[in-house]
Formats: structure tokens, C-alpha cells, sequence
């Protein structure tokens, strides 16, 4: 397959041209749910239970309904008419998955903080708050499950009583003889990996505003699935498909966040059929915190096995995974993504993944930016760290010796997973040229002097991402009940003008204008030309949304195929007229000409013109108009990979630790716009340094979540990150005709590791060997102090 | 539903005459009485900065105000900036260096930036990264934010110069 088709046609891909969204973005004239009203609608507020598990003894919502501001509450008794609960996508074949129903008001038990138990609604946004306290909720208590190791443990209270147990399900993944691999090491580490919990937390908080009339139902929601929701919504509330439209308006931010089928989205529609009247809900930043899933929270014993010149022979991951209290769309799966790339960018011949799910009485968890690859990635390269320390080897040593050659790709890993294309050796080449690993070293000692720790750590990473392809990904292969396809509808109009509808449903990755320079680059025509439809399941293509890294490397590559089928008809069209054969016609400088003859030719708006006004001039047989549609299904996932650095200085007195650089080289393919793919670069590792320095969603003992705020869940701010020192290598994937692979969520799965490895490289000469995340001032403090080894 | 209170604002230069619950935050009478989208809510904790606008010339979190403190004062929201046929150096500077993804946080994050370069009209990285503390961004790890408020601190040097 060759690179670029049609190359000559047009000269925009490749270029950081200026983003197609901002203008509406930077002038505050940019629409996101919240920004929407309709006349008569009724704000909505939800009672939530400040219990982390308890029985519902009575519901008195008497006071509330006595306000004149009110118009009605709801509770889980009056919704009966719902008829599925909420959707989890994951039936894999031969493994038992406990799914507990999960209602969008909870029905007779609540499970965590938050859980909703009721819904209020009024004319007055302030006012529905108000008479939401007006609720007057008894509970019960019931015993609490927090601590995932424990809830396992014969005799422990239990968070669903029906299956007897807190386990979830189990799932391994695993590939070659990990008995011959153990046995054929000389050096076995293990070490304990924390991958804390934390939250996906857009500045947006989730917002749904539903709107039933006359049988049909239009919701807005700030979501990255809107073809989901429509699917959920009819099966749930018993309105046939077609009936129901979704609109993902401006969406402020996901980061997997918004990657969910959620009870608030079916409780507004419900509740705006009950009431015949729009509904709206906007999520207080502190309910976002108590109730959009969360992210992480694994603890895995991982066991890396090498010979005493450093060749790895096996790899053993046992991560015991926290579900939270109900399993949510894609729950269970997420350590799983992860066991596809266990192992890395290195060649093991045995590697195993075994997960364990466990319910506990906390929000659920689920995708935040990276799913289960960051969380394997962390894995890795710590633990490659921690190897070279035990083995006495240079730990960059260590990582060549073990990368995948370029020349095996594509290359079948053990466990069956075949990564389409890399160079690992040229990114860590890239990456030692720009950091200057020995003029860092020579600072070591003038830093360590002031009580000044300098460490310099790394992350060589590979992941899996593009997702699809549906018969790996489907029900016959890991089991999701879905395909994961893209579909595109590329649709010129009389005057030229180019119309684009895709599947996906982008939220500030800059796909308007990425899009707009292939598909400009294929017809020949100005980007500024090519308007991009997404995020409404109402106006054209079918998809299955924006995550996983998926919408270049499959929804574009499905526009990209819907353009190209534009360009075949509009050279038959420009043939016909020129009386010459379809295959001797090119574009070249936005003219369809006969090779040889660029003076006669026609642009795509002429061709579109007669399309469209004079028929009866095409081909015998064609049909008129210049609209096609392509729907992709890729044969394989793509995996981008890179080479990153991290340079901390820690405060030896206070345990403060302080990213002074971050160098980052990343490879996800030919470059569409490199400045954008820098953006995406640059806040997922602003992302994975939050989680490895200060984000953590902690609750206590008794199940009451102490990070419910900004105040208490610390986001970086821009006074505790460096700029960041990016380039990239290119090679091209072999899976799509772009040769494109993912880049959003590359950063956040490399970035964690090449920060903890830099700050156990730092404390080393004080005797810290080893470390988990988060590393707060207090736990780096507290391991200066004590000493901290493995 | 308690009493409401009569007010005046300036806003954007637009006298508002408004009847307002005493306890409507500014941000409130921005978005749903007034219209202006552009201010958004991002938080409950003053955390976040999303809505950022200047009262009486100094950049404030509007939803920390309410709109009866705002009564006689001229406020001046990201709507108030500038258009798209004529941007403000600080809307040019977002857009050129990439300073926004989903947006969110960027009519804030602009307001936040207008008081920073009144104050310091030349500022190193250290005094940008620490004036816009106030002001969360999940997208860009504020790396072309930095630029951004880099390159309209060099268009508004220049412009004074040759004005």
C-alpha cells in the first residue's frame, strides 16, 4: 500500500495549518450544552446519597414538592417503565462477568457516595438545588468495601450479595511458556505497581438537556459516543431508534470522561417524556467528581524475568483491578487493553496477564484517557528500571538490547498481538541527541550540594490504539457486543462546496481541520472548503465515536476512502465530458485534465455543477449528484510507540518534586499536522504527570471520597509544569492508506514511568530504590526519611 | 423567589438594567440572563477560572461575585474581546500558537492573560505560568498557552510602539 495517495493533488497534509475550529472557540460564540435553552424547559438536580452503602428506607420528597418553583420529583419506583438498565458491552466468550442491574435512580440500595436517588425539577436553576436538599432520604447503613485486597478475602462484607462475592470476574491474557521463561532466568524481580485512582475531570463538566416531542426525543449531551447513547436510549426507554437523535453540540474536553452510557443522559430523556417538557442537567464539578466514572486504580504484582546479560524471558502481570460499584459501559475491559501490550516494545518470549475484578462501594471505574494502557505501560517500564538496578546494567542498555527490531515488524508478539510497524532504536536515538544525558549528570552533583536531588528518568513505549478492527475486537474476538468500524459521507454540493459527515465525534482533538486537509488534499480543493459534520446522530454517517485513539486512524481513514470514491466518479464524469478513459484522467492544482493536456480540464465544482444541474450530461446510467459514503473496518489496530525523558529536581527537606524537563519523541506515523499532534503530546503528558505527582481520587474507610473538588483533587496548573521539548519520527503504519496511528493518548500512557523512574534515580543516592505513585511531597518526604526499597 | 434587587451593569459597554435574586452570581446574570455564553462553569470551588471577566478592569472569577457586587461597575467579558474580523492580539495569539483544544477553558484563560499583560505588558515564561495559576486548561499542559500569551505580549509591545 503506498503512502499518500495523490500526494500531487494537493500540498495540505503535512502542514500545522491554523486550527478550522478556533475562531468560534476564542471569541466565546461556541454553543456546549449548557449554552443551550429551550422555552419551558425545566432544570434538573439530583439527590444523592451521602452513604456509600446503605439500604433506602423512605424517600419523603413531600417539602420539596410544596415549592411553587417545583414541578415534580422522581424516584427509582416511578421510573418501572424503563426496560433495560444501563448498558456494559463486554459478553466475553467463557468468562463469567458479574453485572449487577444498574439503574439510573437507584432501586431500593444505594452503592457509593453519590449514587443518585432522585430527580427534581423546576423552573429555577437555583431553586431545584435548593428543594434537592428539601429531600428528605432514610437510610440504613450497610458494611462499606473499600480496600480491593481485602474485599477478596473470605468473610468480607460484600457490596452485591446476590453473587456471594466481591470478585467481578477473572480474565487473563497470555502467550509462550512462562514455566521455560522463569526457569531460563538468572535474575527475577518482583515488584508491587500501584496505578491510584484517578479522574478524567474535563473543565467541562457532563451536561445533558433532553428534549421529547410527539414520540420522538432530541438530547444534547456533552458526550464522545453519541451513536451509543441513541443505541441505549431507544432500547431503554422502548423508543425505536430512528426516533431518538443525539447531539454532542461543542464538547468541553473528555478524556474518556464522556466515553459513557449514562444515567443521567436516560434519566433526562425519561424524565422529559414524563413531563412532556425539555429537562436539563449540568453536573456540578463536585457531583463530577463523586460520580463520572474514574480511571485506574489497579495493583498488580508484576514478575520480570532476564538472563544475567540483560535478555528478558518472561514477564507475569497479576493486577487485582477496582470496578467500583456497578460495571458501566466498558468497566471490566479496561485492564485488559492494558494485557494487550504488556511486554512493551521489548521481544519476551512468555508473557502472562492475569486480572482480577473487584467490586467496591466507590464511583465505578472506567476509560480515562489511555484505558488500561497506561496502567500496563507503568508496568513495563518501572519495572525495566528495577531490573537494570538488579542486573548492575545501564537501564538504556537494558531497553535496546530488548527492543523489537525494526526489521521484525510486522512483528507477532507472544501474545499473539501483531504490531503493525516501529523503530524503536531511531526514537531513543532522537530523544539522547536532544537530552544531553551527560551534561544533566554533570549537574547532579553541583544540585546535590544545595539539597538539590537531580534524576533523570525514561519510558520506551509501544501501544495499541486505532480501536477496532471489529474481529478482534467483537464478540467472536474479545467480546465487546459491538463492531468498531467508522463510516464517512464526503458530499459535494452544486457549488463545490464539500460537506463532510463522519461517525466519530471529536471534542477538542482538532479533527475539523485535520480532516479538512486530507480530504482537501484528495479533491483537489481548499481546506476552508471542506466543512466537517460530526457529533449528531441525526445528520448523516454512522460511528461509533472518538476514543482509543481511533478517529484518525479510523474515521479519517474512512473519509479519506469516501473522498477517494468522490475523486473515481468525478474522472469518470470529467472523462465522459472530455471524451477521454477515466484512467488517463488525473488532478493536479485542483483540475481534473487528461494526462498531458492540464489546459482542458474541469475543478471539482465544475464537475459538481453539471452532477447536479445537467444530469443528463454524465454517463449513460450514472446517477446524478457527488455524494459518497465509506464505511472502514480496519485489519488491524495501530501502535504508536516513542521514546520519552523525564529531568526532576527534588527538594531533599521537603520531598517536593519538580519537572524541570520533559522531552518527549513520539512516532505515530506521517504527520497530518504536526502542531496539533504537539498539542496532543503535550497534555497527555501534562495528564500522566498529574497522576504521578499530585492527582489521586482517595476515599476513606467508610467509603466518604475526601477529593470531591478541585480544591481537594489537584489538577496541575501551569506554574507546576515545564514547556515541553517534543519531536517525532515518522513511520508510516501499514494498516491504513494514511499510514496514520493515534496520537491523543500516547503521552499519558508514556509519561507516568519517566516520571516516577526519575525520581527513584534521584533518591537513589539517599537509598530510595523503589516507589509508587502518587509522589506527593509527603510520600517522597516520608521515603527520604525512612529509606524506601523494594 | 425572594426578593429581587434593581441593578446596573455596564457590560461590554452596554448599560444592562436588570432585576436580580441578591443571591445570582455575576456569572449567572452573564450566561442566562444577559446572554453571554461565553463565561462558563467549570467548578464550584473558585477553582478552575473558566469564568474569568474583568470587573472594573481586573480580571475576577464571576462566579465567585454576585451580581448585585457588580451593581455601577463596567464588566468586560471574552464576548468584549474582539470578533472574528477583528481579534484581540490575545484571540490572535491562541489561535496562531494553538493555544486551545476543546475551548473550554479558553475565553477564561484570555480574560485571565488581558490583566496579566496590563500588569506585565513583557512577561518571562516563570511570570506568565504563575499570573494564569488561577485558570485549569486539560488539553494543552498550557505549553502553547504560554506561547500564546508570548506571542499577543509581543503584537501589543509592537503596536504601542508604532502607535
Amino acid at each position: 500500500m503506498t503512502l499518500m495517495d495523490d500526494r500531487t493533488s494537493g500540498n495540505h497534509v503535512g502542514r500545522s495549518l491554523r486550527r478550522k475550529e478556533d475562531p468560534r472557540l476564542i471569541t466565546g460564540q461556541a454553543t456546549y450544552v449548557d449554552d443551550i435553552n429551550i422555552t419551558g424547559l425545566l432544570h434538573a438536580a439530583i439527590v444523592r446519597s451521602p452513604e456509600a452503602h446503605a439500604k433506602i428506607l423512605s424517600i419523603d420528597a413531600s417539602a420539596a414538592m410544596a415549592r411553587d418553583d417545583v414541578h415534580a420529583v422522581y424516584t427509582g419506583e416511578d421510573m418501572a417503565d424503563l426496560l433495560a438498565p444501563l448498558p456494559m458491552a463486554w459478553a466475553p466468550d467463557g468468562v463469567e462477568v458479574h453485572n449487577p442491574e444498574h439503574w439510573p435512580l437507584a432501586r431500593g440500595e444505594v452503592k457509593h457516595v453519590g449514587d443518585p436517588v432522585a430527580i427534581v425539577l423546576g423552573t429555577d436553576r437555583y431553586a431545584v438545588i435548593d428543594a434537592a436538599e428539601d429531600v428528605l432520604v432514610e437510610y440504613e447503613p450497610l458494611p462499606v468495601v473499600t480496600d480491593i485486597e481485602q474485599a477478596l478475602e473470605p468473610g468480607h462484607a460484600l457490596v452485591h450479595e446476590q453473587f456471594g462475592t466481591n470478585e467481578v470476574h477473572k480474565w487473563s491474557l497470555g502467550g509462550g511458556d512462562m514455566e521455560a521463561g522463569f526457569a531460563a532466568a538468572d535474575v527475577i524481580i518482583e515488584r508491587r505497581v500501584v496505578n491510584h485512582r484517578v479522574s478524567g475531570a474535563p473543565i467541562e463538566p457532563r451536561g445533558v438537556l433532553a428534549d421529547y416531542k410527539a414520540g420522538a426525543i432530541t438530547v444534547h449531551t456533552s458526550t464522545q459516543v453519541p451513536h451509543f447513547v441513541r443505541l441505549f436510549m431507544g432500547l431503554m426507554l422502548g423508543i425505536s431508534e430512528e426516533r431518538v437523535r443525539i447531539i454532542a453540540p461543542e464538547v468541553g474536553g473528555g478524556f474518556g470522561a464522556k466515553l459513557q452510557v449514562t444515567g443521567e443522559e436516560m434519566l433526562c430523556a425519561w424524565a422529559s417524556r414524563k413531563t412532556r417538557k425539555p429537562v436539563k442537567w449540568i453536573e456540578t464539578r463536585s457531583e463530577h467528581m463523586a460520580t463520572c466514572h474514574h480511571g485506574r486504580d489497579q495493583i498488580a504484582t508484576v514478575r520480570l524475568g532476564a538472563k544475567r546479560d540483560g535478555t528478558l524471558t518472561a514477564m507475569h502481570a497479576d493486577i487485582v483491578a477496582d470496578m467500583g460499584a456497578y460495571l458501566m459501559l466498558l468497566t471490566p475491559t479496561i485492564p485488559s487493553l492494558g494485557a494487550f501490550v504488556m511486554g512493551g516494545v521489548y521481544k519476551i518470549p512468555a508473557i502472562t496477564t492475569d486480572i482480577t475484578g473487584v467490586f467496591t462501594n466507590k464511583c465505578a471505574t472506567d476509560a480515562i484517557r489511555g484505558a488500561g494502557r497506561p496502567e500496563a505501560t507503568h508496568m513495563v517500564e518501572v519495572c525495566m528500571d528495577q531490573l537494570a538496578d538488579e542486573l548492575g546494567m545501564d537501564r538504556l542498555e537494558l531497553r535496546r538490547k530488548n527492543f523489537i527490531p525494526k526489521e521484525a515488524f510486522p512483528y507477532e508478539t507472544a501474545l499473539g498481538i501483531v504490531y503493525d510497524s516501529g523503530d524503536y532504536h531511531a526514537a531513543l536515538d532522537l530523544l539522547m541527541e536532544k537530552l544531553d544525558l551527560p551534561a544533566l549528570e554533570r549537574e547532579k552533583e553541583e544540585l546535590a550540594a544545595k539539597g538539590i536531588r537531580r534524576g533523570i528518568g525514561f519510558s520506551t513505549y509501544t501501544e495499541i490504539c486505532g480501536l477496532a478492527p471489529s474481529r478482534v475486537t467483537g464478540p467472536a474476538g474479545f467480546g465487546l457486543q459491538t463492531g468498531l468500524w467508522e463510516s464517512a459521507i464526503v458530499r459535494v454540493t452544486v457549488t463545490g462546496a464539500v460537506t463532510v459527515y463522519t461517525g466519530t465525534s471529536p471534542h477538542g482533538q482538532g479533527h475539523e481541520t485535520t480532516m479538512a486537509q486530507v480530504v482537501a488534499d484528495k479533491l483537489g480543493v481548499d481546506p476552508q472548503n471542506v466543512e466537517i459534520m460530526h457529533g449528531d446522530t441525526g445528520t448523516g454517517a454512522m460511528g461509533l465515536g472518538t476514543y482509543g485513539s481511533r478517529t484518525t486512524a479510523v474515521g479519517t481513514e474512512s473519509v479519506a476512502r469516501a473522498s477517494d470514491k468522490v475523486v473515481e466518479k468525478a474522472k469518470a464524469i470529467v472523462a465522459h465530458a472530455l471524451e477521454a478513459a477515466p484512467e488517463d484522467i488525473e488532478l493536479r492544482d485542483g483540475k481534473f485534465s487528461v494526462q498531458g493536456s492540464p489546459d482542458k480540464g474541469m475543478t471539482l465544482a465544475e464537475v459538481s455543477g453539471m452532477a447536479h444541474v445537467r444530469p443528463e450530461l454524465l454517463p449513460e446510467g450514472m446517477a446524478p449528484g457527488l455524494d459518497e459514503t465509506s464505511f472502514y473496518d480496519p485489519n488491524n489496530f495501530v501502535f504508536p510507540f516513542g521514546a520519552h525523558a523525564c529531568v526532576v529536581d527534588v527538594e531533599e527537606d521537603t520531598g517536593k518534586v519538580k519537572v524541570v524537563r520533559y522531552v518527549a519523541i513520539d512516532d505515530c506515523g506521517p504527520a497530518i499536522n504536526p502542531t496539533i499532534i504537539d498539542g496532543q503530546v503535550h497534555g497527555g503528558i501534562a495528564q500522566a504527570i498529574g497522576q504521578a505527582l499530585y492527582e489521586h481520587v482517595m476515599y476513606d474507610e467508610d467509603g466518604q471520597l475526601v477529593t470531591g473538588t478541585f480544591v481537594d483533587y489537584a489538577l496541575p496548573t501551569a506554574a507546576e509544569l515545564p514547556s515541553f521539548e517534543t519531536d517525532r519520527t515518522e513511520t508510516p503504519s501499514p494498516v491504513n492508506s494514511l499510514g496514520v496511528k493515534g496520537i491523543g493518548e500516547a503521552g499519558t500512557i508514556a509519561a507516568s514511568p519517566a516520571v516516577l523512574n526519575a525520581v527513584v534515580d534521584a533518591l537513589r543516592p539517599l537509598g530510595v530504590t523503589y516507589l509508587n505513585m502518587p509522589l506527593s511531597s509527603e510520600s517522597v518526604w516520608n521515603a527520604i526519611t525512612e529509606g524506601s526499597r523494594a | 423567589m425572594s426578593d429581587e434587587v434593581a441593578i446596573s451593569v455596564t457590560v461590554n459597554g452596554q448599560v444592562e438594567h436588570v432585576r436580580v435574586e441578591p443571591r445570582l452570581l455575576l456569572v449567572h446574570l452573564l450566561r442566562d440572563e444577559l446572554g453571554l455564553t461565553g463565561s462558563h462553569v467549570g467548578c464550584d470551588t473558585s477553582n478552575c477560572g473558566a469564568c474569568t471577566v474583568q470587573l472594573d478592569g481586573q480580571s475576577c472569577k464571576s462566579c465567585t461575585v454576585l451580581a448585585v457586587q457588580a451593581d455601577g461597575s463596567e464588566v468586560k467579558t471574552i464576548e468584549g474581546m474582539g470578533t472574528e474580523d477583528d481579534l484581540h492580539p490575545l484571540q490572535e495569539g491562541f489561535w496562531a500558537k494553538h493555544g486551545l483544544q476543546c475551548g473550554y477553558c479558553t475565553p477564561g484563560m484570555i480574560m485571565a492573560a488581558a490583566d496579566l499583560l496590563e500588569r506585565t505588558p513583557n512577561p518571562t515564561e516563570e511570570e506568565i505560568r504563575h499570573g494564569l495559576e488561577g485558570n485549569l486548561c486539560r488539553c494543552t499542559g498550557y505549553h502553547n498557552i504560554v506561547k500564546a500569551v508570548q506571542h499577543a505580549a509581543t503584537a501589543m509591545q509592537s503596536a504601542e510602539v508604532s502607535a
